[in-house]
């Protein structure tokens, strides 16, 4: 119950329930590193609608394993691809759906070797589930981490946040923001191989905001880099009409999901080259330099507003629930 | 034949002039022996005739200094004294709970001396003596001596040396005891003295905003009656509607703006100066007022002759300035100019503020006076509080130190003076918490700083719990009773927001027993500042009992949103608060679609029914899962069809609430006579009298001396808390 937004709630079932049964310790990053250089990632897709502005489940699904091996510096190798189908999907869906997942690996320059399919009876399921697992390889002198975080490191956002999320709200609400909001869902390897060629290890930590949007990977980083992050509000990259719909729905753009853009780490000495080569690329064509880590309370995201106070920024809790009184 | 004693005073004893008063009252009754503090009481050794010394301790209790308050004394006879007359002692150590005073407003002996042309420290901003003068705001740590005080800094010229030993002055042992050629001084650019002065008065007096510094922080403070000023004091702070405190120079000026009682006049003239809340002559809206409480600010009122908007000096958002540095660097290029000085203030204390004899801001005058805990706390613990309002709490023993307000916690310079006020407590009480209070809400900062204690030490209590404790608690009841908790929100045990409670309770448990009907918030704390998209939450989403709805209101352009927003689920959070129904029937009757403030929606309905009266509008209780529910849309459907005026609906309205909330209590009290409120709906001037009228059987109490609203959860979780641990109630 309410463990499903990405927040807290979700950062306590896996501490206190899912790892300490399989023995692990550190804290689960986006892909396991094997051996030296070998990354490994897999992700369960689970989307309504299916079918959204800027995207489907099958290109959401790629898009997602090949970002998660690309936040630890990998190029993709090869993905799985297993569904499991709920009885009665129509089966021109699922060619829609298989064509465009096929479309968005190829175009993400990574090939889908494997599979699976598993049919359950309705109600089992709700329409269409999508599983991608990925292996990768680690670009060489890449290094980042969500505990790579150093004091002095610059902190770049690579595009407009919140997009995928209130497209899909709307699409699935029918409120009719979908009109000027489609999802960012898109690769981010290259843009990760074009950071990484520009600033090596530098480049501490790389995160792409997807459940728990901004204010939950910078939280995420914060926490596992044991320092203090100052973000400039205004300098963090949100569209007009996604500002528009978080004001009359209530969210924080921060808190939004993007499955387009990444939260970058870099030692202040490679920031200008890794802007740079983000910059020449049309995925991060809009990278902003949003803020940096700073002395402070270790684990602490602030965001320094228009009138120069500092305000804490808060990792999603289930619904997000008021605070005022 | 004498007798020896050893004499312990309990209470607020330190830094009100108790141990001169020790030593006058043993002089006069010829008692031989000894005064000094110990960790934060008075321990005498005394020496005399048996008579005598009964003489003495009933004096002792019946005769103490105005500010003094004698708790307890306990004697032990025994004990040797080596000399023959009564000495007062340097200050020793020993443990146990300890009393910080609070800050007291400057008597009259030292207002006679700031303006009396021929005294030493004839206009010195600074002046004060055993009766009056800062305390809280410059204590470092305990017991209270000059050595552990801002004052330190300031060596005592042979003049003030004098009086400071002086067992016949007053200022004997006044440890902030200071005059123009020892003590501190203002400054004003490169001007201090009379010279910073001048050139502040005149700033003012042109027309300027001017930040100063106060007793517990920095103020900025204009010419009430220039528009213009006020107006840009408004756009400063960031707060366009917000009444501003009024500071008056007496009591006559203070008439001119309001009505004043002889209550209201004792409250303002009292050594808490609170700014008091007051029916205004000109304005529809109460006004706060206070009166000059330190010398600068009698200095200020009398040069300037006129009322001055004095208000804390502080961004919006952001705590109080205590810092010079911070003060010349953040309001420094907002106004136009920094009246300063170099006495250090090392604790942040706004003024309090009470309204119809209640207050509900407790800090500077009221904070750190220590409050009762029914069960005595067998480990320390820290009360974290909540997050709007902010307070912290520490529960040593059998008392409670209510810490300051300090404002809303939300950004990191309030968490900072969160973390330092409770620092500062348990610094003062030389305890280290072994337990934390803390709230539900997993998303107040309050609750996040407890993520940090290990999780068998965090005691969590039920936001409406710790309302209804901390009335119960400051009232001394014993047993159970009934808590009615009506508020904006708080997070209930069973996941949903809740606001509108009667709960059946004790200090360790409660049972609830009623509660308002369900209402969506459509977009969360959007819906909290539009009490207009309430109205829409109410007739798109209320919990259905059958009734009819409120009359469909012309659509608007977000009227279609919210609709979709409200069927859908989406971000609409399902509530019982009784904040949310006073939101929309304020809305409904056109007085306010958008909150500036928090409360404002309530505040203008409530000042709409003010000089109106009339028969309830229409209300029904249902029987639903075991609970007590009043359905609010009959009400809401009568409030805009009876066709009364505004004001006269707006009054029965409030009549409405009483009469259900007495209904609910009658329903569920069983054979329970006592009814504790508590919640920011209670700081409603009437609210709580009319449901004195209706509930005539019972006693009903609200918070006085704390809060009812969010300032007060901090000492209700520590009652709460100290309970548990002790496994009784009281
Ligand atoms: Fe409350
Ligand atoms: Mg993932
Ligand atoms: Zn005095
Ligand atoms: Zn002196």
């Amino acid at each position: 119950l309410g463990h499903g937004s990405g927040g807290q709630l979700m950062a306590e079932l896996l501490t206190d329930v899912i790892t300490p049964e399989l023995g692990l310790t550190a804290p689960l990053e986006d892909a396991a590193l094997i051996g030296l250089n070998q990354v490994f990632s897999t992700d369960s897709y689970v989307v309504t609608p299916r079918f959204f502005p800027g995207g489907d489940i099958g290109s959401l699904a790629v898009h997602g394993t090949v970002n998660d091996l690309a936040m630890r510096g990998a190029r993709p190798l090869a993905l799985s691809l297993a569904y499991i189908v709920e009885e009665g999907l129509p089966l021109s869906e699922l060619r829609d759906i298989t064509r465009s997942a096929a479309a968005a690996a190829r175009a993400a320059g990574v090939p889908i070797v494997t599979g699976d399919t598993k049919v359950v009876g309705r109600g089992a399921a709700d329409g269409l589930y999508v599983t991608t697992t990925g292996v990768g390889m680690r670009l060489r002198d890449a290094r980042p981490s969500a505990a790579g975080a150093e004091p002095g490191d610059v902190v770049l956002v690579s595009g407009p946040v919140g997009l995928h999320g209130i497209a899909i709200l709307s699409a699935r609400e029918g409120l009719g923001f979908d009109a000027d909001v489609s999802s960012d869902s898109r690769p981010l390897n290259d843009l990760v191989a074009a950071m990484i060629a520009a600033g090596g290890a530098d480049v501490h930590a790389l995160r792409d905001p997807t459940r728990g949007g901004l204010a939950g990977s910078l939280n995420e980083i914060a926490a596992a880099s044991g320092v203090c992050v100052e973000v400039v509000e205004s300098a963090v990259p949100v569209p007009v009409p996604v500002a528009a719909a978080c004001d009359l729905l209530g969210l924080d753009p921060w808190h939004v999901a993007n499955e387009g853009c990444l939260v970058a780490f870099v030692a202040p000495g490679s920031a200008d080259a890794v802007v740079a080569a983000m910059r020449a690329l049309p995925e991060g064509a809009g990278t902003a330099v949003v803020g940096e880590v700073v002395e402070g309370v270790a684990g602490r995201v602030l965001a320094r507003t228009l009138v120069g106070s500092s305000r804490v920024v808060d990792v999603l809790v289930g619904e997000q629930l008021p605070r005022i009184c | 034949m004498s007798t020896t004693e050893r004499i312990e005073v309990h209470g607020a004893v330190q830094g009100v002039g108790f141990r001169p008063h020790v030593h006058r009252l043993a002089t006069e009754l010829g008692i031989s022996g000894d005064v000094r503090n110990a960790g934060g009481h008075v321990v005498i050794t005394a020496c005399g005739p048996a008579e005598a010394l009964a003489e003495f301790r009933r004096a002792l209790h019946d005769r103490a200094p105005r500010n003094a308050r004698v708790e307890r004394i306990t004697v032990t006879p025994g004990g040797t004294t080596a000399q023959d007359g009564f000495a007062v002692l340097d200050s020793g150590f020993e443990a146990g709970p300890r009393t910080v005073v609070p800050d007291l407003a400057t008597c009259d002996a030292c207002v006679a001396e700031l303006f009396d042309p021929g005294d030493r420290r004839y206009r010195y901003p600074f002046v004060n003596c055993t009766d009056c003068g800062p305390r809280a705001t410059i204590v470092a740590s305990l017991p209270y001596d000059r050595t552990r005080t801002t004052m330190a800094a300031f060596p005592l010229c042979p003049s003030c040396a004098a009086e400071y030993r002086d067992p016949a002055d007053r200022r004997f042992h006044a440890e902030p005891v200071a005059c123009p050629a020892c003590g501190p001084r203002l400054r004003w650019g490169d001007a201090t003295g009379e010279e910073a002065l001048e050139l502040a008065v005149a700033a003012v007096r042109r027309g300027g905003v001017v930040a100063v510094k106060g007793v517990g922080g920095y103020q900025l403070v204009c010419a009430a009656a220039d528009e213009d000023a006020v107006i840009r004091l408004r756009e400063l702070k960031h707060r366009p509607r917000k009444p501003l405190a009024v500071m008056v120079r007496d009591l006559g000026q203070a008439r001119e703006l309001s009505v004043v009682d002889a209550e209201a006049a004792a409250l303002l003239r009292s050594p808490a100066a609170p700014i008091v809340v007051l029916p205004s002559r000109t304005a529809d809206l109460d006004v706060g007022l206070f009166l000059p409480y330190s010398p600068l600010h009698h200095l200020l009122l009398h040069d300037l002759a006129q009322p001055l908007v004095v208000t804390s000096g502080n961004r919006s958002g952001e705590p109080i300035t205590i810092l010079d540095e911070h003060a010349h660097a953040v309001l420094g290029p907002l106004v136009d100019g920094v009246l300063s000085h170099d006495r250090p203030i090392l604790a942040r204390y706004d003024d309090s503020v009470v309204r119809a004899g209640r207050v509900v801001r407790r800090a500077r005058g009221f904070a750190p006076a220590p409050m009762p805990l029914p069960a005595a706390s067998p480990v320390p613990v820290l009360a974290l509080g909540a997050q709007l309002k902010h307070t912290a709490a520490l529960a040593v023993g059998d008392r409670a130190i209510l810490g300051p307000h300090t404002g809303d916690l939300e950004n990191a310079d309030t968490l900072a003076a969160f973390e330092h006020t409770a620092e500062t407590l348990c610094r003062w009480q030389g305890v280290a918490p072994e337990h934390c209070a803390h709230d539900l809400h997993p998303r107040y900062l309050s609750s996040r700083h407890a993520r940090r204690w290990p999780r068998d030490r965090r005691i969590p209590v039920q936001h409406h719990h710790a309302h209804v404790a901390a009335t119960a608690a400051e009232h001394g009841v014993r047993g159970p009773f009934v808590g009615v908790a009506y508020d904006g929100l708080g997070l209930g045990d069973d996941g949903t927001l809740w606001g509108g409670e009667v709960l059946l309770a004790t200090y360790r448990g409660y049972r609830r027993v009623a509660r308002f009907g369900l209402v969506p918030l459509p977009g969360g704390e959007v819906a909290v500042r539009r009490p207009s998209r309430m109205v829409l939450a109410y007739l798109h989403g209320a919990e259905d009992f059958g009734g009819p709805s409120i009359p469909d209101l012309r659509p608007t352009a977000e009227s279609a949103l919210v609709r979709r927003m409200v069927e859908r689920r989406m971000n609409s959070p399902l509530t019982s608060s009784a904040g949310r129904l006073f939101d929309a029937a304020s809305a409904l009757l056109g007085l306010c679609d958008e909150n500036s403030y928090e409360g404002e929606a309530a505040v203008l309905l409530e000042a709409a029914a003010a000089a109106h009266s009339g028969p309830a509008l229409d209300w029904t209780l249902h029987r639903r899962d075991g609970l007590w529910v009043y359905d609010p849309l009959p009400t809401l459907r009568d409030l805009v069809t009876c066709g009364d005026p505004a004001g006269v609906a707006a009054a029965r309205f409030h009549t409405t609430i009483a009469e259900v909330t007495a209904a609910l209590v009658r329903e569920t009290a069983g054979t329970v006579r006592t009814v504790c409120v508590g919640g920011g709906v209670f700081q409603n001037r009437g609210l709580v009298d009319a449901l004195r009228r209706e509930l005539g059987e019972f006693a009903v109490l609200a918070g006085e001396r704390v809060p009812v609203n969010d300032g007060g959860i901090s000492y209700g979780q520590a009652v709460v808390a100290a309970a548990r641990l002790a496994g009784r109630d009281c």
